[in-house]
């Protein structure tokens, strides 16, 4: 796109990305940390974690503040508008995954007791998934690319999927050894609190068509959550 | 006549949809001896709204305003083909005189122009000329309820008889609105009606705009993008003498879809 | 602070402020010619607004003047001169003292019975004009005159005819006045008279009784002889002679007579010929100015025009006169020398002055204005006769009196018209031989008499102040109609 006539103009939009591009690394390394931390029990890298997010939400505090006073100053219209808007949007978005993240991390402390390993694979596997979704989220962003954007909200659907199936297996572990329901809810809490990333992911995937389009996605996302939906099967005696 | 303008963005603007069509032009291009101001242009312009006219200095958005009252006739060089029409009535018809499409068409100048005259002078010329008002009660009628109209007549009722030219430079804008409305016209054309004025006086204007677009349809043209934005249902966008995109106000400056009117509107253009 | 160097701001001040002496003293030097232009024509100017006259009561008989309109005033008049200086009996000297009183001397005293017949058979107070002559000499304008008293006592005594005078160291030649008379010196004793001695003598004068007269300036350059001189001279000792306000200048029309010669019928003339020409060349040329300036098509032909008009503007006022002379007196046979054909002249002449003053006028209008007319529905003629126009009149009318101002001024094309003639009469319509001021001046300074000198400088004072008055109401007339709103 063609630079605008008031070069300042330029350098704040480029200023509001750069920042927003910070806290999108900032809130994947979070995130990274934090599956790392949970599937390791490393109660001092979770220590690290939590620590990092104050960093996060400093940074869209401070996006909010230069996204409100672009629009003071300059009057965005049409795609600036948009830009500055998803920006706000957007960097909201990331602070609540970082708080997703931060929230994980805290988990650690809890499920540092003996538990089935086999467990963990599960939470690992979304893990990575969903810094998968988010580093290709960020990416679409950053390029303005909504068909890579497109792909990370359709992706979101196997997510869901990876939930249910951990859902259903924490719920059966549960059901076996009531010992470990206390251990099985904090990682249930861990596996929602990943696909609760997931679906900020696919916001920011929303964010990034209406970027390009100007008008926001309506079509049904696919859903794949459907543990709100699961009865809840008491196992029999 | 085709009944369809050549590019009206979205298909379909939900003010065109909500409001019966006052001006069609369609087809129409304006020479200004050689140089070519206007091309090919097609448009509808809805009643009793608002449509504004953007595009850089020079675009032909003022020539085809112009076009719309004829006040083109008055350049010996100046040559409007295609046809334009309010109320399905094409008024650069033979049998259609000018003076009385401009009674019906009143226009609002980028500087205030009030004549050099008392302000009730000024607003009483044109239902004078035009014999609108029968005995001397009628005319003083239609003197106040133009002025009430173009909310000018709370500051001026007590000296309706001192200068016109004697007015801040927005109260005079006000009372060339005045004027404009006594001789009860359809369609009120504004060529850049606040561009000389404070913001305060701006605002007022645009409140007044607001006001009268319940009973006129109403055509300004601007150079303010966010007075478009804030006054306008529809915006049609301008650019080296074509119609680039026209569509209701709320697409236009959210969502653009011509690369131009994109560029213009976020103030790229190079 | 500032990069610029001190010399180069002091030298742009020095500029500046060379400048703006040179401007002051260009204004100087114009306000100096025109003070000098002003100060002498006002000193050459002043002896014509006073004349002398002879102050006398008078009894018209009352069989003579039965019918006041066919009475022999001038011979009234003779007579009282006569008896004022009963010792003038020689023929010489009373030819020489009548011709002291102008020609017109009567006209006062002529006015006044016709006005009140009933005066007739009573005495009547009234003035005897003199003569340009008598009243240049008295104004001091023929001669210094000196006179020194006799140093020793005189003997003058009258033997037949011939006179003898004698007294110590009295050469010949020399002009003595004594006993109420005046002689020259001849050889051995005789004398010469010019005015007789009050009686026939002898006298024996002391020294203190008589006087010694010498003029500055010879008698051969003077318009008026000793004789005269010394007349004037008896009649100013008796008493009756008085300065007063020459009215008449402004009350009569030109004469042949210097005295008499008056400034009214140029004034009408001019008056009559600058209204005629307002007359017609205002219409006109506004006319065409609004025409050419807002419904011409613009084409070749206006163009053509346009140029032409601007051109007429330069073409010198003779040819304007040439063309007159055909057109108005050959082919249209309008009475030559009159104020019609000297107003359609001038209003040629006038008229592409109007015609471009108004059009730069008109086009000084705003064209907003027009625009708002159009804007409420007023057709182009009514945008241009209600708003364009009225706004215009103040710059038309400037133009207007500048133009009228010159016509005013124009002498050329009146010559070629015939309005150089010499007219008495003031003009009581158009179409009457009129006369104008400028060519009035024109004729008057070309004139021999002494007196019409100062008449002419008055004149030029006269045309200044009517252009004046014309100026000051072209400016009254801007402002009045400037008032913006």
């Amino acid at each position: 796109m063609s630079d605008h006539i008031v070069k300042a103009f330029d350098e704040e939009l480029q200023t509001l990305k750069n920042m927003l591009a910070r806290m999108g690394g900032l809130a994947e390394e979070e995130l990274a940390r934090a599956i790392d931390a949970i599937s390791r029990r490393d109660g001092a890298l979770a220590d690290q974690v939590i620590a990092s997010d104050a960093q996060v939400d400093a940074l869209e505090r401070e996006v909010e503040e230069r996204a409100i006073l672009v629009i003071a100053r300059r009057q965005p219209m049409a795609s600036d508008l948009r830009e500055i808007m998803v920006a706000i949007r957007v960097s909201s978005d990331l602070e609540r995954i970082g708080d997703f993240a931060k929230n994980i991390a805290k988990r650690t402390h809890a499920v540092s007791e003996d538990y089935p390993r086999r467990v963990m694979t599960g939470i690992t596997r979304m893990g990575s998934l969903a810094l998968e979704q988010l580093k290709d989220v960020l990416d679409a962003y950053v390029q303005h690319n909504e068909a890579k954007a497109l792909e990370v909200w359709r992706k979101d659907e196997e997510l869901d999927a990876l939930y249910n199936s951990i859902f259903r297996e924490l719920l059966t572990y549960m059901m076996e050894d009531p010992r470990t329901i206390g251990l099985c809810t904090h990682l249930l809490f861990a596996a929602k609190n990943i696909e609760r990333i997931g679906d900020h992911c696919t916001n920011i995937a929303e964010n990034v068509y209406y970027l390009v389009h100007g008008h926001p996605l309506t079509a049904e996302r696919p859903k794949g959550d459907v543990t709100s939906i699961t009865p809840m099967v008491t196992p029999e005696k | 006549m085709d009944t369809k303008p050549t590019l009206i963005t979205p298909a379909n603007p939900a003010i065109m949809q909500a409001r019966p069509v006052k001006v069609r032009a369609r087809h129409v291009n304006v020479f200004y001896g050689d140089k070519h101001a206007i091309n090919d242009l097609s448009i509808d312009i809805p009643d009793r709204a608002v449509s504004a006219f953007i595009g850089p200095s020079g675009c032909g958005k003022s020539t085809f305003l112009r076009c719309i009252n004829r006040m083109n006739d008055t350049i010996p060089t100046a040559r409007v083909e295609g046809a334009i029409t309010v109320d399905e009535q094409d008024i650069y018809d033979r049998s259609l005189d000018v003076v009385q499409l401009r009674a019906n068409i009143g226009m609002v100048f980028q500087k205030p122009n009030p004549f050099p005259k008392s302000i009730y002078e000024n607003v009483a010329y044109g239902p004078r000329i035009h014999g609108l008002a029968a005995t001397k009660a009628d005319l003083e009628g239609i003197v106040e309820k133009s002025l009430r109209r173009a909310g000018l007549w709370d500051e001026v009722k007590d000296r309706l008889q001192s200068p016109g030219t004697g007015l801040s430079g927005g109260q005079q804008q006000r009372l060339c609105i005045a004027r404009a409305i006594a001789v009860d016209p359809e369609v009120i054309l504004m060529d850049e009606p606040c561009s000389a004025l404070d913001p305060i006086a701006t605002a007022r204007i645009e409140e007044l705009i607001d006001e009268l677009k319940q009973n006129y349809c109403i055509v300004i043209v601007t150079h303010s993008m966010q007075q478009a934005a804030r006054v306008s249902q529809l915006t049609a966008f301008f650019h080296l003498g074509n119609l680039v995109e026209a569509g209701d106000t709320d697409v236009i400056f959210t969502n653009p879809q011509d690369r131009r009117t994109q560029d213009y509107i976020t103030g790229r253009f190079g | 602070m500032s990069k610029i160097s001190p010399e180069l701001i002091a030298k742009r001040y020095r500029a500046e402020k060379r400048f703006r002496i040179y401007g002051m003293a260009a204004i100087a030097v114009t306000a100096s010619f025109l003070l000098f232009l002003l100060v002498d024509l006002t000193l050459k100017a002043h002896p014509a607004l006073f004349e002398h006259r002879l102050s006398v009561t008078v009894t018209p008989d009352q069989v003579a003047f039965a019918d006041p309109a066919k009475a022999d005033y001038a011979k009234l008049a003779k007579q009282t001169l006569s008896d004022l200086m009963p010792q003038v009996k020689d023929r010489a000297e009373r030819k020489a003292l009548l011709k002291l009183l102008s020609s017109g001397a009567a006209d006062d005293l002529r006015e006044k019975l016709m006005a009140n017949p009933a005066l007739i058979g009573t005495a009547v107070a009234t003035d005897l004009l003199l003569s340009d002559g008598a009243d240049q000499y008295l104004k001091g304008y023929v001669t210094q005159v000196r006179r020194t008293p006799g140093d020793a006592s005189l003997s003058l005594a009258k033997s037949g005819e011939e006179w003898t005078a004698n007294a110590a160291g009295l050469a010949e030649g020399t002009i003595i006045k004594a006993a109420g008379g005046a002689l020259v010196i001849g050889a051995a004793g005789t004398a010469e008279v010019i005015l007789s001695p009050q009686g026939d003598g002898p006298f024996m004068l002391q020294a203190d009784e008589w006087q010694r007269v010498e003029f500055a300036v010879p008698a051969s350059e003077r318009g008026m002889d000793d004789r005269q001189i010394l007349l004037l001279e008896a009649l100013q000792d008796k008493g009756v002679l008085e300065k007063g306000l020459a009215w008449r200048f402004f009350a009569q029309g030109d004469s042949r007579e210097a005295e008499l010669a008056g400034i009214k019928g140029a004034l009408f003339g001019s008056i009559m010929t600058v209204l005629l020409t307002l007359v017609t060349c205002l219409p006109i040329g506004v006319g065409a100015a609004v025409y050419l300036e807002e419904f011409a098509p613009k084409n070749r032909l206006t163009g053509f025009i346009e140029v032409n008009i601007n051109n007429l503007a330069a073409v010198p006022s003779i040819i304007f006169g040439l063309l007159g002379l055909a057109v108005f007196l050959g082919t249209l046979g309008l009475p030559r020398s009159t104020p019609i054909v000297g107003g359609l002249v001038l209003a040629l002449l006038v008229l592409p002055t109007i015609i471009i003053a108004s059009r730069a006028s008109l086009r000084s209008v705003p064209p907003s204005i027009k625009e708002a007319a159009l804007g409420v529905g007023a057709s182009h003629q009514q945008a241009v006769f209600h708003h364009i126009l009225p706004m215009a009149i103040p710059g038309i009318l400037t133009g207007t009196i500048l133009g009228v101002a010159r016509a005013l001024g124009e002498t050329a094309p009146l010559l070629m018209i015939g309005m150089v003639a010499f007219i008495a009469d003031v003009p009581e319509s158009f179409s009457d031989s009129a006369a104008v001021l400028p060519v009035q001046v024109f004729l008057w300074s070309d004139l021999p008499e002494a007196a019409f000198r100062s008449k002419t400088a008055l004149a030029i004072l006269v045309l200044l102040s009517v252009l004046f008055l014309l100026n000051a109401t072209a400016i009254y007339l801007r402002r009045r109609f400037e008032r913006r709103w």
